[in-house]
């Protein structure tokens, strides 16, 4: 399915996120992630938002979003223009059987080793979405105990600028 | 000037011109009864039974003066029995601005005594909600919800006022009167292809909803139809904008819509939609709204805009403004053609006549008259509603005050006693029914206090009417829990509450009921028993189209 990424900033206010997510579970959005982060401007937040919805729930989105009284600027971001980034860590279960294999898939992926222990490893991979996709597809045949994603967070490329 | 947080909310809300309060004391608004109690020259406040009544009373004074409804209530229980006030008036735009009171911020978050967290249960409900948590914030968080309330698209906003904020002092300011934020900007630009649209149109229609009364865009949209001949339907929450008697009115659209509203629209080429969301109980089945026509949809709310039936052309302004706009690009422009048509379309549904019985079109028919054009009418929800709506005599939209996209039995009661007091009408008609009657009929005490002409005509079916139309319709006459077995003596009730009580069987009884308690000056109740076979026609079933429409 075709995932848009939308950028929101918001005013650093208590409770914004709540009122966002509030929003978007009233509404029935399909939000796959979402990220909230510091800004370079103190008083503001901005937000990362990856929705696999059609062009008409994305323009709900949009238009709905710009009602809160916290909004300040939002734009769908141009994927072929952007740089979206996603950071990866799971801890993968291995043995001396299967670890050589799992060091070389992983390698491919330039997963970074973050943490060794006697029946695991733990990698940290940053990327694209897709990317993340993909090499967590490829440990499929592995046993992964655990893992966490942060969801995609994005900027435009070149001299753009997201402000109020 | 150093004043405490009460003091400093007296004058906000003297700053806004705010002279009338709906509410309820309560320990955590103690600081504030004070200052209001200080004040009562100033501000007059009107305690209702229950904090519910409060809120619909603030939603009709809203509604029936075009100002801001302001109701107060304390922290917890006060605070969440607000919730379904404040969702009637979100749902139907009405601005409204509802203070909590709560506990001290040291014992916030401690489940302390009457706590709650209000701001978090009226996120999806109020257009903005804030909490006070610095003395110094209190004044322009008032004035900016007195603002977000008014602007735009308007609707409630709630500000929650710990105890100890009351009390807190600081320097207060005064500051001029808050004003809208300007609408939405439109360029001329937009409109080029519109109005190429309407002049060309063969069957074009107007349909409005709420937003055109909100804009008082009645006599634009009235230019509007004289100009360009066009006829005209609304939804429930534009019901008086036009005159009832204007032959291009064609009444209401959808669900319990007239036969000429719904085949006009599903047969017109083009459709100038204005102000209205589309909803469910007008665009019953949104893929099918309309099928030949070019839709034209004219919102102050840009979110509005295609989110329930995709339209053509769009502009995203204030009803008013933008149709003066239109008015002078379009043509004058003849339709005889299609006039001619939708007099074909015109089917008048059969009622009952002749007997001695009452019916509920007799009933609104009476009310009409005596009330004169005049009259204000507030109900409440279910099958007395859609008749208060298809058979009173309308002349203007503030005179029509209904819930109609929450749809909030009970609501009734209160919003006619806010619009009493709101315009001084005398008297106003409550119309409503036994089922929703019941809900908060304790409101009678208010109108017993502060003696209001508020005169409550119910429609006793002895049954949730609406709700067994639909199970006599769609559910075999498998009559589940509507036809509630209640013993309720209605004149003895009205009594006990220091009311005037009638009931009546016949239309004479009825019309010296009306009189009388007209005559009174006072609050009243008249029963009206009427057969609980009859049903709101015409109806198009759920998710149905004017093909779907059941008319016997």
């Amino acid at each position: 399915m075709k995932k848009t990424y939308l950028s929101l900033l918001v005013d650093n206010h208590e409770g914004v996120l709540t009122r966002l997510s509030s929003l978007f579970v009233q509404r029935g959005f399909n939000i796959d992630s979402l990220t909230v982060s510091a800004t370079n401007d103190e008083t503001l937040s901005r937000v990362t938002i990856a929705t696999s919805g059609d062009e008409e729930e994305i323009k709900q989105i949009v238009n709905q979003t710009k009602k809160l009284f916290e909004y300040e600027g939002i734009f769908e971001i141009d994927p072929h223009d952007s740089l979206i980034r996603e950071l990866l860590l799971v801890k993968v279960a291995c043995d001396s059987s299967n670890r050589s294999d799992l060091l070389e898939i992983s390698g491919i992926y330039k997963a970074k080793i973050i943490d060794v222990s006697v029946g695991s490893i733990v990698f940290e991979v940053t990327g694209k979405p897709a990317k993340l996709d993909s090499y967590i597809e490829n440990l499929k045949d592995y046993c992964i105990l655990e893992m966490c994603r942060t969801g995609a967070t994005a900027l435009q490329r070149g001299d753009v600028k997201l402000s109020k | 000037m150093k004043l405490n947080g009460s003091e400093i909310l007296v004058k906000v809300l003297l700053e806004n011109e705010v002279d009338t309060v709906f509410g309820y004391p309560g320990g955590a608004v103690l600081n504030i009864y004070d200052a209001l109690y200080k004040n009562q020259d100033k501000i007059k406040h009107y305690t209702t039974a229950h904090e519910q009544g409060a809120s619909h009373a603030a939603d009709g004074y809203a509604r029936a003066t075009g100002k801001t409804g302001v109701v107060l209530a304390t922290s917890g229980p006060g605070a969440t029995n607000l919730v379904t006030g404040i969702a009637t008036a979100y749902m139907d735009s009405v601005p409204m601005v509802a203070i909590t009171g709560n506990v001290g911020i040291p014992l916030i978050g401690r489940d302390s005594f009457q706590e709650v967290y209000i701001t978090g249960i009226t996120l999806p409900i109020t257009k903005h909600n804030f909490v006070v948590r610095k003395i110094e914030d209190l004044a322009d968080t008032l004035r900016q919800a007195f603002k977000i309330a008014i602007s735009g698209r308007p609707g409630p906003v709630l500000v929650d006022i710990p105890k100890d904020i009351t009390a807190a002092v600081t320097e207060y300011e005064p500051h001029p009167k808050q004003i809208p934020e300007k609408n939405p900007v439109f360029k001329l630009t937009d409109f080029d292809e519109i109005v190429d649209v309407i002049n060309n149109a063969q069957k074009p229609v107007i349909f409005f909803g709420g937003g055109v009364k909100n804009s008082n865009a009645g006599k634009v949209i009235e230019r509007i139809i004289k100009k360009a001949d066009i006829p005209a339907t609304h939804t429930m929450m534009a019901s008086g904008v036009l005159r009832y008697d204007m032959p291009e009115n064609l009444g209401l659209l959808g669900m319990h819509g007239s036969v000429a509203a719904n085949k006009t629209v599903s047969q017109a080429d083009v459709v100038i939609a204005v102000g209205s969301r589309f909803s469910d109980r007008v665009a019953l089945a949104p893929s099918k709204f309309a099928p030949n026509a070019k839709l034209i949809q004219i919102d102050i709310d840009q979110s509005e805009i295609d989110k329930n039936v995709k339209t053509d052309y769009h502009i995203v302004g204030e009803a008013e403004e933008v149709l003066t706009k239109l008015e002078e690009r379009i043509n004058e422009n003849k339709h005889d053609d299609w006039f001619k048509q939708i007099n074909e379309f015109k089917k008048t549904i059969a009622y009952t006549e002749g007997d001695d019985k009452l019916h509920p079109k007799k009933v609104m028919d009476i009310i009409s008259e005596l009330a004169g054009e005049d009259g204000l009418y507030v109900t409440d929800v279910g099958q007395h509603q859609m008749w208060a709506a298809q058979y009173l005599h309308h002349v203007k939209a503030e005179n029509f005050l209904t819930s109609g996209g929450l749809g909030t039995m009970g609501y009734g009661y209160g919003a006619a006693i806010g619009a009493q007091i709101g315009t001084g009408r005398k008297p106003v008609f409550h119309i409503t029914g036994d089922g929703s009657f019941h809900m908060n009929m304790n409101e009678a005490c208010t109108a017993a206090s502060y003696n209001l002409p508020v005169i409550s005509v119910c429609l006793n079916n002895s049954a949730l009417g609406m709700v067994r139309q639909w199970q006599k319709m769609f559910y075999g006459k498998r009559y589940s829990q509507s036809e509630p077995d209640r013993k309720t003596n209605y004149v003895k009730v009205a009594e006990g509450f220091g009311l005037k009580g009638y009931s009546c069987k016949t239309e004479d009884e009825f019309r010296a009921a009306v009189e009388d308690a007209m005559k009174c000056g006072g609050p009243a109740w008249i029963e009206c028993i009427i057969d609980r076979e009859e049903n709101v026609l015409p109806m198009i079933p759920n998710g149905g189209t004017v093909d779907d429409m059941i008319c016997e």
